[in-house]
């Protein structure tokens, strides 16, 4: 993966396949340039047994190839940085899976699109999951949460022409303020 | 800064067209993406956005844009299934932001599908040109 905005987007596929009913994304970015990226679902879980063997890219919950390399590149590109990959899972109790980067290390993949990675796993997945993304820095905390853009919207769904072009901006804006100029 | 008031007010300006849609589902075109690790890798995001946007940009709502995991042809990733109703699904493969505006166009817009981008079109540039030296 190029970047981490595209990280993200591939980690939370996992999360939607477990169809989960709500998925929490956070990216917390400290005053030494640690990122942890923080992916939590309620979906169907993993038993220990996968978990133990989720790491190896010839491991896949899917049916149509043998190979899985999401896990596997994840955790090669956090541990590249100094960080690593930690999942917590068990059947019935969701997943929760959290990255580290250490951002000011020479191979750590620069961030990517955030916003456009928010943008489209919230349209491509209109009904169900629920997203909340949190974005945390020393300037502060600023989330999107789909339940509450559903709320104002009403019976108006989120794939409307209007609704696609605010939930971009939005995206940028929350990115630009909490990790402008810090992450790029 | 957006904020939900803005949500408020767009829900007021749109609610009596998505009315009006919701009498009519018949004319309803599906988009699928890949967005599986390589679907992901190959660039499927920028290309889901692209046909989200240009469907958006042309008013087409009718048009609903989803996702769907590996089908295990990697590939030719990024790849879209195009449903139109009553016609047979296409797949196209290769595909980026450019080639998926071509595609709202091309073949949504204006009824032409595009071959060249289909699955399948360089096998039978192959084929034709073995043909040519025969």
């Amino acid at each position: 993966m190029r970047d981490l905005s595209l990280q993200l987007m591939d980690l939370a596929q996992n999360s939607i396949q477990a169809g989960a009913g709500q998925v929490g994304i956070s990216l917390a970015l400290d005053e030494t340039g640690k990122l942890t990226l923080m992916i939590r679902d309620d979906g169907c879980g993993m038993s220990a047994e996968l978990l133990n063997q989720v790491h190896s890219p010839f491991v896949t919950g899917r049916t149509t190839r043998k190979v899985g390399m999401g896990i596997p590149l994840a955790q090669n590109n956090a541990a590249s940085t100094g960080g690593g990959l930690e999942i917590r899972s068990a059947p019935g109790q969701g997943t929760e899976l959290t990255l580290t980067y250490f951002t000011r290390h020479i191979d750590c993949p620069p961030l990517g699109d955030l916003a456009q990675t928010v943008a489209a796993l919230i349209l491509a997945n209109p009904q169900c999951p629920e997203f909340r993304v949190s974005l945390t820095s020393q300037r502060g905390e600023r989330a999107l949460d789909t339940r509450e853009l559903k709320q104002a919207l009403g019976e108006v769904p989120l794939n409307t022409a209007e609704v696609i072009a605010w939930l971009m901006e939005a995206a940028q804006d929350m990115t630009r303020d909490i990790f402008g100029g810090e992450l790029q | 800064m957006k904020t939900m008031a803005e949500l408020e007010a767009i829900r007021k300006q749109t609610l009596e067209r998505i009315n009006l849609r919701k009498e009519d589902k018949a004319d309803e075109v599906r988009i699928v993406v890949g967005m599986a690790t390589c679907g992901i890798a190959a660039g499927a995001r920028p290309v889901m956005m692209a046909f989200m946007t240009e469907a958006s940009r042309r008013h087409l709502s009718n048009v609903t844009v989803s996702q769907t995991g590996c089908i295990g042809m990697c590939r030719y990733e990024p790849m879209a299934d195009v449903f139109v109703p009553g016609q047979k699904k296409i797949t196209y493969v290769n595909l980026d932001e450019a080639k998926a505006r071509r595609i709202v166009t091309d073949h949504i817009v204006n009824g032409h599908p595009v071959a060249e981008l289909m699955i399948g079109a360089d096998e039978d540039k192959t084929v034709s040109k073995e043909e040519d030296k025969q």
